[in-house]
């Protein structure tokens, strides 16, 4: 019985119908669309045009088996159904066919604080969150007094949450997350929230649970943050497995999919949660004025932010680290500007002093106090090309003041 | 040792686990819990607004319908406050009901796509804040049998209860109907208390039923809430006989009601989480 899969998925696959019903999930349908469309029906039936319902399938045949113990990263772009597959397996919604057994008490964690209300009080919130995580009201007594030591917010336990600070709000909330006692845990990529030592703290924690027996699934589109949790991992691209097996294996199988010659990202996976002040929608990237993917050694950078920003007048540092394709940092640009609820955001990097290769950024925004508001990994891919003047070593890591306006 | 297997696959559509049911029955509590708790948050006078509220509907309805209207009980021996208050009591219930039970989806939307959980949980313990309100009006209304010096009796103590299920059955039954439609029109927002302020009229809480021409009485019991405010008043103010083959009538209206709503809600119940 000991190396039984406690997770099996079999022949899984999620349709959604498209078409006018597509609208119907944008959530903006109103009763007038649906008389209209019902009235124009009959019509279409009689002049042969009836509406064809087109099936799109998110996710088509997926089959595989994890076994106690592992950690399995779930990896994949934007629309390779990752998020499709996350959503069947925590329950929240149904396959289309197929099956998953999982052996074993299960939480799932899309998002740290699900249900907190901001006129509840911590303590308050801490039970109701809780419940909704799956804890019994006395597994929660009982790791009550743990669980406000590891949130570090003992002091504002019977203030409503509305008045935290967010990171208190993010601390709390991991530490409701984090106190589950699942057998399996399935995680999306929600951990990057919070100042650096509570990160550190929530994955410290994360290490202990894994090294205790529990079975980890970690749906990431970020290759890195596969690479550094997980020992195996399934890629997905357009609902169906690409690749299975090692972290390695999958890895190198990622880097040939990956898109070349863009210049424009966006659709990006915001990484926070409610209360995050910015979210950015897209990025262009330029050499000089003009917009490229290609650079040489010693060229400038251009990046040019758009994003949504409430954030009234204060500072905030905006990080771009640059990640080889093995997965390693080799720079930091780093820069301040004062928000004042601007839409954009540009970056001036004077020199790019990388060698030949493909690389990609990490952008992210942090404010004064030193919270991370928003984190997007992989925002944007670019290559350096092979060049003449290539100076002795190339890439050591590096931390650069540059402009941000 | 003890383990618990979760098996994912397409469900049936009016598939229940009642063992899921149970499972989840603390949650169920918590989302009550958290409605009452929030409901009077940074008010300042709180739950006084529970008695505040039917107080100031029965003396403007006295006022206006009685008073200048001209409307009575139906019987000189109630005085046309008391009898108005026993109908605002069931009509509040039943109004409250339906309008939180029917929002309860998309008030909740933010859970719904982030967390699994029996859907069904939430229309049910909506009901419960309602049902507190109740409780609270109801005090007032045993004041006011004090005042007026109604004794109570046997009858009424009786079918009290039987009286509050009913209301509940029907609000769910109406709430689920329109908290499965509002995940995919949010005109049901508008509609409901739209609705709901026409059912007022249609139901026996201003006037008595005896002021409807006996032959046209039965279309009224086609509204569950008419038996049910008859019978409170038939029962403890004495106002006119309970009718009992229409409150019959109202009581089938009332079960397909709840079941048309529950069959509807269960079947659509799976595409919530794509849809709200």
């Amino acid at each position: 019985m000991k190396n039984s899969p406690v997770i099996t998925v079999k022949n899984i696959s999620k349709s959604y119908n498209i078409s006018h019903e597509m609208k119907a999930s944008a959530g903006n349908v109103t009763f007038r669309d649906a008389i209209i469309n019902t009235l124009k029906k009959p019509k279409e039936l009689l002049t042969g045009h009836l509406m064809k319902k087109e099936k799109f399938w998110a996710l088509k045949g997926i089959d595989f088996e994890i076994n106690k113990g592992e950690v399995v990263g779930i990896i994949g772009k934007n629309g390779s159904g990752k998020s499709t597959l996350l959503k069947i397996m925590s329950r929240i919604t149904e396959p289309t066919t197929g099956e998953i057994v999982m052996n074993g008490r299960v939480a799932s964690l899309l998002e740290v604080g699900t249900g907190f209300h901001p006129e509840l009080t911590g303590r308050e919130n801490v039970y109701f969150n809780g419940s909704i995580l799956g804890m019994k009201k006395k597994e929660i007594d009982a790791k009550f007094d743990e669980i406000v030591a590891f949130s570090e917010v003992e002091k504002f336990l019977d203030t409503p949450v509305k008045f935290y600070s967010s990171g208190m709000y993010v601390r709390l909330a991991f530490a409701v997350a984090a106190h589950l006692d699942p057998d399996i845990l399935i995680i999306d990529e929600v951990l990057a929230v919070g100042d650096a030592a509570f990160q550190k703290k929530c994955l410290n924690k994360m290490k202990q649970s894994a090294a205790e027996g529990r079975t980890v699934l970690f749906v990431s589109h970020s290759m890195q943050a596969v690479q550094s949790l997980c020992n195996k991992a399934v890629l997905l691209e357009k609902g169906k497995i690409v690749e299975i097996g090692s972290t390695e294996k999958v890895y190198k199988k990622y880097m040939g999919t990956k898109q070349k010659g863009k210049t424009k990202f966006s659709n990006f996976r915001n990484n926070f949660n409610e209360g995050s002040r910015i979210e950015i929608s897209s990025l262009e990237i330029f050499k000089g004025d003009k917009a490229t993917s290609n650079f040489s050694y010693g060229d400038g950078m251009k990046v040019k932010l758009n994003m949504k920003n409430t954030m009234p007048k204060e500072e905030l540092r905006v990080d771009v680290n640059i990640i080889t394709e093995d997965g390693f940092r080799v720079a930091c640009f780093t820069g301040k500007t004062l928000a004042r609820n601007n839409k954009q955001l540009e970056i001036n990097i004077p020199e790019l002093s990388l060698s030949d290769g493909d690389y990609s950024a990490n952008i992210s925004i942090i404010s004064q106090d030193q919270i991370v508001e928003q984190l997007i990994q992989d925002a944007f891919y670019f290559e350096v090309l092979e060049s003449d003047n290539l100076v002795s070593g190339g890439s050591n890591a590096y931390y650069k003041n540059v402009e941000v306006k | 040792m003890h383990t618990e297997t979760v098996v994912i696959k397409p469900k049936g559509k009016l598939s229940i686990s009642w063992k899921e049911l149970k499972a989840y029955r603390e949650l169920f509590f918590y989302f009550a819990w958290r409605d009452v708790k929030v409901r009077y948050k940074q008010t300042v006078i709180g739950a006084s607004w529970v008695i505040l509220q039917p107080l100031s509907q029965m003396i403007i309805f006295t006022v206006f319908f009685n008073k200048v209207a001209g409307i009575g009980s139906g019987n000189a021996a109630v005085p046309y406050a008391i009898f108005s208050y026993t109908g605002l009591l069931f009509w509040n219930l039943f109004n409250g009901s339906i309008t939180r039970v029917s929002n309860s989806m998309v008030d909740n939307q933010g859970v719904i796509t982030k967390i699994y959980f029996p859907r069904i949980i939430l229309p049910f313990s909506s009901v419960i804040v309602g049902l507190i309100d109740f409780l609270f009006a109801f005090l007032v209304f045993v004041g006011l049998m004090i005042w007026f010096k109604f004794p109570p009796t046997w009858e009424a103590v009786v079918l009290l209860i039987p009286a509050i299920f009913f209301t509940c059955l029907t609000a769910l039954g109406v709430g689920m109907f329109f908290a499965a439609l509002n995940v995919k029109y949010r005109d049901v927002k508008q509609i409901v208390p739209f609705l709901l302020s026409v059912g007022l009229f249609v139901t026996p809480v201003i006037y008595p039923v005896t002021s409807i021409p006996q032959q046209f009485q039965w279309l009224l019991y086609l509204n569950p809430m008419t038996a049910i405010i008859n019978m409170m008043r038939s029962s403890f103010l004495n106002t006119s006989p309970i009718n009992w083959p229409l409150t019959f009538l109202s009581l089938a209206v009332c079960l397909v009601a709840f079941v048309v709503g529950f069959a509807y809600f269960k079947s659509t119940e799976r595409e919530f989480a794509d849809i709200i």
